[in-house]
């Protein structure tokens, strides 16, 4: 079919400006990268913002990711709250929503009432501060665990899931007498595990990135996930640790420094970017127009 | 397929029956189903726990200490002991200058967010929705929707290593203009409009997705018969495409009502400073400096109370209008 003028200058508009649009998106995150390769005999000459660094220098990621140094032993927090995390996560959501979802089970309503309360209404931030000073939790590895433990939202779209199972198979496996931990275990679990892993990965994706409540829960320095190390990085400069005195003759510029430590940061997302998207996109579907 | 009757020895079935044949005193049918069913209350055990401990926990002290006169020096009995001082950090809260300030603050920047943000990626859909090469359209979609992994940190990090004078992106541009390199971050003229392009370049490319697949969803022999009519693609775009997604476009407007109190804490707190409090200081900032730097826990405590019984109002009226809508709501 040929296309008629107009036809043909809508085309041409639209693909131009998306193709600024998607520059937009990737300039700053270009120019963050191309910024951390730049040493400091280039950036005396030439300023921070290069395109292309004439003598790419790594000397800002040994600095951070010496042995023993702070980032990456912030890191290493990270990981283990995201492991653990996600773990704990998973497991009560899981359990919470298939109880939820039985539908003839008595008390099933005000559950879930009591439940769904705490998206309308919380009590704020210095309420549960004072808790977690009372509980122990301030300056604990397990105040990043135990903060949004089970996500109300996630909750209710496994719930749901799990109410869209025939109900067929479950009677089977029942009159072929399987008890309650057998088809959870044996024939609910194994069915749901693309939802599992979705939810999973919401849950993986907020852990790495949650940085406020590191902040105002943790004190010490050997105990702050990456989020939180990054930002002082970006507002304080390097930050010195009393553990590991900094070796380098030159120290590297503190615009590379700040542009390595986003890279150092951003890079395990990105590298699992192209597996994050196709789950989340499907989860984003099913969360909202499920609901 | 028909089953068979359910032996009455099905204690442990996955599907509870609630009621039996008979039907004795109230009291031994708790019992029972409770027995029954004593597996499903177990494993429900630790998600309800949490809910309890960590959820109701924070409302039921924060009631407490909203309505009393606390001090971190008081500790945790304090909380308890000390006598209630009906709503005097609530009145301390309205007649203070910080009241207008806070609550205007954040009106407005979340209806700027709301003004831009809401509209940005129906238009984003739109065009991606127009484009017929896959490979094109596919790579588009996968760099829209990057930032929306990236943590507030470094996106924080991002808009403050641009907008820097010492050879940020947009000065470097400035200058190269023939301009004066500025301080934008610390002007409170551009600050809140530094908030709302942060939120747009975030959101805008995941908030196509469910135009996207509600666009999707549209029976193509409506563009045919349009073709044949003689429109354009913008006609079809106007009074085909427009007219089909308008429906998710109302319900997802309606629940940004229930969300207009959030104008985005962890961004502000991560981008503003002193000089630009005037206009970006909005509720939640308020009661964490109040109250986590400032250790005025009762006041603090009070301001977000009155937040969250209003916020839980906007998310009441959004459901009932999304409800009188035909949707479910959000449950």
């Amino acid at each position: 079919m040929r296309l008629s003028r107009g036809e043909r200058i809508f085309q041409v508009v639209n693909y131009v400006l998306l193709i600024l649009i998607t520059l937009v998106f990737i300039v700053p995150l270009i120019t963050v990268v191309a910024t951390s390769f730049v040493s400091q005999e280039e950036y005396a000459r030439r300023g921070a913002l290069i395109l292309f660094p004439e003598s790419p220098d790594i000397e800002a990621y040994k600095l951070l990711l010496a042995r023993g140094s702070i980032v990456l032993h912030a890191y290493g927090i990270t990981f283990l709250r995201v492991g653990v995390g996600t773990f704990l996560n998973l497991l009560l959501t899981t359990t919470l929503a298939f109880v939820l979802s039985r539908r003839e089970l008595p008390g099933r309503v005000p559950l879930t009432f009591f439940v769904f309360f705490t998206m309308l209404f919380s009590g704020g931030l210095i309420p549960m501060f004072v808790l977690y000073d009372r509980l122990g939790l301030l300056n604990s590895f397990w105040a990043m665990i135990t903060n949004n433990l089970v996500n109300p939202w996630y909750l209710l779209i496994m719930r749901t899931f799990f109410m869209q199972f025939p109900r067929e198979l479950e009677e089977a496996a029942a009159i072929d007498g399987a008890g309650p931990a057998r088809v959870l275990w044996q024939i609910v679990l194994p069915l749901s595990k693309p939802s599992i892993a979705t939810i999973g990965l919401f849950y993986a994706v907020w852990h790495w990135n949650a940085w406020f409540d590191a902040a105002i829960f943790i004190r010490d320095w050997d105990k702050m996930p990456m989020q939180v190390i990054l930002r002082g990085i970006l507002t304080q400069g390097m930050i010195q640790d009393p553990n590991s005195p900094i070796e380098a003759d030159i120290l590297p510029p503190a615009p590379t420094l700040r542009a390595a430590m986003i890279v150092i940061s951003t890079v395990p997302i990105l590298l699992v970017y192209p597996f994050l998207q196709k789950y989340f996109v499907r989860g984003a579907l099913v969360g909202s127009l499920k609901g | 397929m028909s089953l068979p009757a359910t032996p009455r020895s099905a204690v442990s079935s996955p599907l509870p029956r609630a009621r039996s044949a008979s039907s004795p005193t109230r009291s031994s049918r708790l019992v029972r189903s409770l027995r029954r069913n004593y597996f499903y209350y177990l494993l429900a055990l630790p998600g309800l726990l949490y809910f309890l401990v960590f959820e109701y926990g924070p409302i039921v002290l924060g009631v407490m200490i909203a309505f009393k006169d606390i001090s971190p020096f008081d500790g945790f009995e304090g909380v308890i002991s000390e006598p209630y001082v009906g709503f005097a950090n609530f009145q301390r809260f309205f007649d203070s200058y910080y009241f207008w300030n806070v609550l205007s603050n954040t009106l407005i920047i979340s209806a700027l967010k709301l003004a831009f943000g809401f509209p940005a990626p129906i238009i984003l859909a739109l065009m991606i929705n127009e484009v017929r090469n896959t490979l094109f359209k596919r790579t588009v979609q996968t760099i829209s929707y990057m930032p929306h992994f990236l943590s507030m940190v470094i996106v924080a990090g991002l808009v403050m290593s641009v907008l820097t004078t010492e050879g940020g992106l947009v000065n470097q541009v400035v200058v190269y203009a023939g301009g004066e390199p500025h301080a934008y971050l610390t002007d409170p003229a551009f600050f809140r409009w530094i908030l709302v392009g942060t939120t747009v370049w975030q959101t805008v490319g995941w908030g196509t997705i469910l135009y996207l697949a509600a666009m999707a969803n549209i029976d193509p022999q409506l563009y045919e018969a349009a073709v044949i009519d003689g429109a354009n693609r913008w006609q079809q775009m106007r009074t085909i495409t427009l007219p089909s997604i308008s429906f998710v476009i109302i319900l997802l407007l309606i629940f940004q009502i229930g969300n207009l109190l959030n104008a985005g804490f962890e961004q502000i707190l991560l981008l503003y400073s002193p000089s630009v409090y005037s206009v970006s200081d909005i509720i939640d900032t308020y009661v964490y400096r109040s109250g986590l730097l400032e250790m005025e826990y009762s006041f603090a405590t009070a301001v977000g109370l009155f937040k969250a019984v209003l916020a839980m109002v906007l998310i009441l009226i959004a459901n009932a209008v999304a409800r009188r809508f035909g949707h479910t709501g959000i449950w």
